[in-house]
C-alpha cells in the first residue's frame, strides 16, 4: 500500500519523440487510478515509467514518499499485469505465480501457502499444474492477476489487461478486478483506452491526450464537467454533440447562422463551442417547455434503435446532432422536430477549448 | 493426401520400399562383410547373409588394436570422435547462444558491428583460414590435443544467427515480466530463455554433432599420433593402396561402428525436439 507522486514527468524517446509532457499526478493510498486516452497518447509510456521499465527523461516519481527514479522494477515493489499476460510459457501456473517469490528468496513453505491462497481466491486451484497454453484466455488473465497478487506489492500496474477478452468476459473481469482491488486495498494504476472500463473502475480518472493530462478527477465529475473540449468529446458514448457558435453577438446562434430558440440562454463573448450530451436532449412537444431551455429545430436523417433506447441523428443547420431517447420511436427520417436541453446541462467552451 | 484406395496404397508402399532398399542395402552389405573373414571377403562373390565371425571381428577391432593405424583400437577412436563431436556441438551451442543473447537483449556500443562481424565469418569456411589457424594451433602447442581438434571449429555464425532469430520472436513483455519478478539478466537467461530454446538446442546439437563427427580435413592436419585420431581419419588410414594389405573385414567393422553414434544421437534427440515442436506455444 502506498501513495504515488509524479512531479513534472517528461519522456522523450531516443528518436526525439516527446511521448509524455510534464505530467503531475498524486495518487492517494489505496486508490484505483485509471489512465485513459486515445491510442498513442502516452498512457503506456507513463505506466512503464512508474514500473521502472522505461527511463525518466525529466521529473520525479515517488512511491510512498520515496524517490524511485533510479530503482529498477524489482526494487520498486510493484507488480504488473501485461496486455498479453506475459506468462512464462514453459512454467506451470503454480511456477508462474511462485517465480517472483523465489527470486526474492522467500522460504518454500511460505511461497506454497501464498500461491495456494491466491489461487483459491481466483478459483485457479484446479489449474495449478497446467501450462499457460492449456488455459483459456480468461484463465490466463486470472493467472496474470494471481502472479501480481501473490507478490503482495505496494502497487499494481495494469496495461490494458482486458483488451484480449471478449465483451462479456471483459465485463465480468472488470467487476472482479474492482472487487479484488477494493478488498486488497492496494494502490493501482490502470491503463485503458476503453472509456466504459475507465468510468466504471476508476476512483481517480486521468484523461490524457497527446502526452498531456487533460483532466484529473472522479469519473462522474469529469463526465458532468469536462474541463476541455477534448475530454468532452472523449468521455461519453455516443460522444457529446459539439456545436460551433457565432462570435460575439447578443442572441445565441450557431456559426452557420441558425438561431438557438428558447429562453434563458445567455453566452459570454468568448464562447465558441456549445456541447450537449445526447441524453440531455429531449423532444419538445408543446410550447410550455421553452422556458429555461435551449431549443433546436432539427431535420431527422437517421434513426438507430438499439432496444432499450434509440438514437436520432439529425441536422441543426449544417451541424450533425445525436439525440438519445428511451425505448422505440415512431418518427421517420426527413421529419422536422424540435429538441431541447436544460440550460444547466449545456457545456460551453472558449477558443482554446477550455470550459467556461 | 488422404486416399485410401488399396491400389494407391500398394503403389505408395512399393515406392517407399524401393527407396528404403536403395538406401539401406549398402549399409546392410557393409554389415554382412563385417561378419566374414578376410579370406571370404577377398574371394568373390561375397555372400548375402551374415557370416559367423561377428563376435570375433568386432572384438578384435574394438579392443585388440589395428595394425595399419599403429595398434590403436577402434574403441579408442570412437572415444576420440565422441569427445570431439560433443565438444564441438556443445561449444558451438554455448558460444552462439551467449552471443545471440548479448546481441538481442543488451544495448552496448558497436552492438550491430559485432553482429555483422559474426555474420561475416559465415563467408569464410574452415578451409580458407586453415593455414593461419594451423599456425596458431602449432604456436599454442595444441597439436594432438582435444583442444586443438575442437577449438577452431567452435565459433558458429549460423547457430548465432539461428538463436538471434529465435530470440527476436520472444515478446518484450516476457522480458519485462521477468524484470518485474526480480529476475536479473542471468536468471532471465537461465530460467526463461534457455528452457524456451530447448527445441532449437536439440536440433542444433544433432546437426553440429554430425558436423563434428564427420570432420575430415582439420583432424587430419592437427593430429599426428594415431591414438589422437578420429574414427573417420583412422578409417582412411586403414585402407592402404596395395589391396592385399587392407584388412577389409576390420574396415567394414569400423564403418559400421562409425555410423552408429550419429544414428543414436539422431534417434535420441529426435524424441526431444519432436516433443518440443508439438509443444510449441500458441
Ligand atoms: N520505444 C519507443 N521509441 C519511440 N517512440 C515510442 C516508443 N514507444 C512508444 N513510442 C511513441 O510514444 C507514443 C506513446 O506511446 P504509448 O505506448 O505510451 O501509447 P499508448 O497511450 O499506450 O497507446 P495505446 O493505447 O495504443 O497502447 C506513441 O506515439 C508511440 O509511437
Ligand atoms: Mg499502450
Amino acid at each position: 500500500m502506498a501513495t504515488v507522486d509524479l512531479k513534472n514527468i517528461r519522456k522523450i524517446y531516443p528518436g526525439g519523440f516527446e511521448a509524455v509532457k510534464k505530467v503531475n499526478l498524486a495518487i492517494r493510498d489505496g486508490a484505483l487510478c485509471v489512465l485513459v486516452g486515445p491510442s498513442g497518447c502516452g498512457k503506456s509510456t507513463l505506466l512503464r515509467m512508474i514500473a521502472g521499465l522505461e527511463s525518466i527523461t525529466e521529473g520525479e516519481i515517488a512511491i510512498d514518499g520515496r524517490m524511485v527514479n533510479e530503482l529498477g522494477p524489482a526494487e520498486r515493489d510493484i507488480a504488473m499485469v501485461f496486455q498479453n499476460y506475459a506468462l512464462y510459457p514453459h512454467m506451470s501456473v503454480y511456477d508462474n505465480m511462485a517465480y517472483g517469490l523465489r527470486n526474492r528468496r522467500m522460504p518454500k513453505p511460505e511461497i506454497d501457502k501464498r500461491v495456494r491462497e491466491v489461487a483459491a481466491t481466483l478459483e485457479l486451484d484446479h489449474l495449478l499444474t497446467r501450462r499457460p497454453r492449456e488455459l483459456s484466455g480468461g484463465q490466463r488473465q486470472r493467472v496474470a492477476m494471481g502472479r501480481a497478487i501473490v507478490r503482495n506489492p505496494k502497487l499494481f500496474l495494469f496495461d490494458e489487461p482486458l483488451s484480449n477478452l471478449d465483451a462479456k468476459l471483459r465485463g465480468q473481469m472488470r467487476v472482479e478486478i474492482k472487487n479484488l482491488q477494493r478488498s486488497l486495498g492496494v494502490t493501482s494504476v490502470y491503463v485503458t483506452h476503453d472509456q466504459l472500463e475507465a468510468m466504471t473502475l476508476a476512483d481517480v480518472l486521468v484523461v490524457m491526450n497527446a502526452g498531456n493530462v487533460e483532466q484529473i478527477g472522479a469519473p462522474l465529475d469529469i463526465y458532468e464537467k469536462p474541463a476541455t473540449l477534448f475530454v468532452a468529446s472523449f468521455i461519453g458514448a455516443p460522444p457529446m454533440n459539439l456545436l460551433p457558435l457565432r462570435h460575439g453577438e447578443g442572441r445565441a446562434a450557431l456559426a452557420d447562422g441558425t438561431e438557438i430558440g428558447g429562453s434563458g440562454l445567455s453566452l459570454s463573448g468568448e464562447a465558441t463551442t456549445l456541447g450537449i450530451r445526447p441524453e440531455n436532449l429531449f423532444l419538445v412537444t408543446n410550447n410550455d417547455e421553452i422556458g429555461g431551455n435551449a431549443i433546436f429545430e432539427i431535420v431527422i436523417r437517421a434513426i438507430e434503435p438499439v432496444g432499450a433506447e434509440s438514437f436520432i441523428y439529425g441536422d441543426v443547420g449544417k451541424t450533425r446532432l445525436v439525440v438519445r431517447v428511451a425505448g422505440k420511436t415512431a418518427m421517420e427520417p426527413g421529419a422536422k422536430i424540435h429538441v431541447g436541453a436544460k440550460v444547466a446541462d449545456l457545456h460551453v467552451f472558449d477558443d482554446a477549448g477550455i470550459r467556461i | 493426401m488422404i486416399d485410401n484406395r488399396p491400389s494407391r496404397r500398394i503403389i505408395a508402399h512399393a515406392t517407399l520400399l524401393v527407396g528404403v532398399f536403395i538406401v539401406a542395402f549398402p549399409i546392410y552389405y557393409t554389415f554382412v562383410a563385417s561378419t566374414h573373414s578376410l579370406q571370404t571377403i577377398l574371394r568373390p562373390p561375397l555372400p548375402l547373409i551374415p557370416g559367423d565371425r561377428f563376435l570375433e571381428n568386432y572384438a578384435t577391432a574394438l579392443f585388440g588394436g589395428i595394425g595399419q593405424i599403429g595398434g590403436v583400437s577402434v574403441g579408442r577412436l570412437l572415444w576420440n570422435s565422441t569427445v570431439v563431436a560433443v565438444l564441438i556441438a556443445v561449444g558451438k551451442i554455448l558460444i552462439s547462444i551467449i552471443s545471440a543473447y548479448a546481441v538481442v537483449f543488451f544495448r552496448f556500443p558497436l552492438r550491430m558491428t559485432f553482429f555483422w562481424l559474426i555474420f561475416i565469418t559465415l563467408m569464410l569456411p574452415v578451409e580458407v583460414r586453415i593455414l593461419p589457424t594451423y599456425k596458431v594451433m602449432v604456436d599454442f602447442g595444441l597439436i594432438d590435443t582435444y583442444a586443438g581438434l575442437t577449438l577452431p571449429l567452435m565459433a558458429s555464425a549460423t547457430a548465432t544467427l539461428l538463436f538471434r532469430q529465435f530470440f527476436m520472436t520472444i515478446p518484450g513483455e516476457l522480458l519485462e515480466a521477468a524484470r518485474v519478478d526480480g529476475a536479473g539478466p542471468w536468471r532471465f537467461f537461465w530460467d526463461i530463455l534457455l528452457p524456451l530454446s530447448k527445441t532449437n538446442i536439440a536440433a542444433l546439437f544433432v546437426i553440429q554433432f554430425i558436423y563434428g563427427w564427420t570432420q575430415y580435413l582439420w583432424p587430419l592436419l592437427v593430429t599426428n599420433r594415431n591414438d589422437m585420431g578420429t574414427i573417420v581419419i583412422a578409417l582412411r588410414k586403414m585402407i592402404s593402396f596395395a589391396d592385399a594389405d587392407t584388412q577389409w573385414h576390420l574396415v567394414m567393422v569400423t564403418c559400421i561402428l562409425a555410423i552408429l553414434p550419429p544414428i543414436l544421437v539422431v534417434v535420441f534427440m529426435q524424441r526431444w525436439f519432436v516433443r518440443g515442436l508439438v509443444e510449441t506455444e500458441k
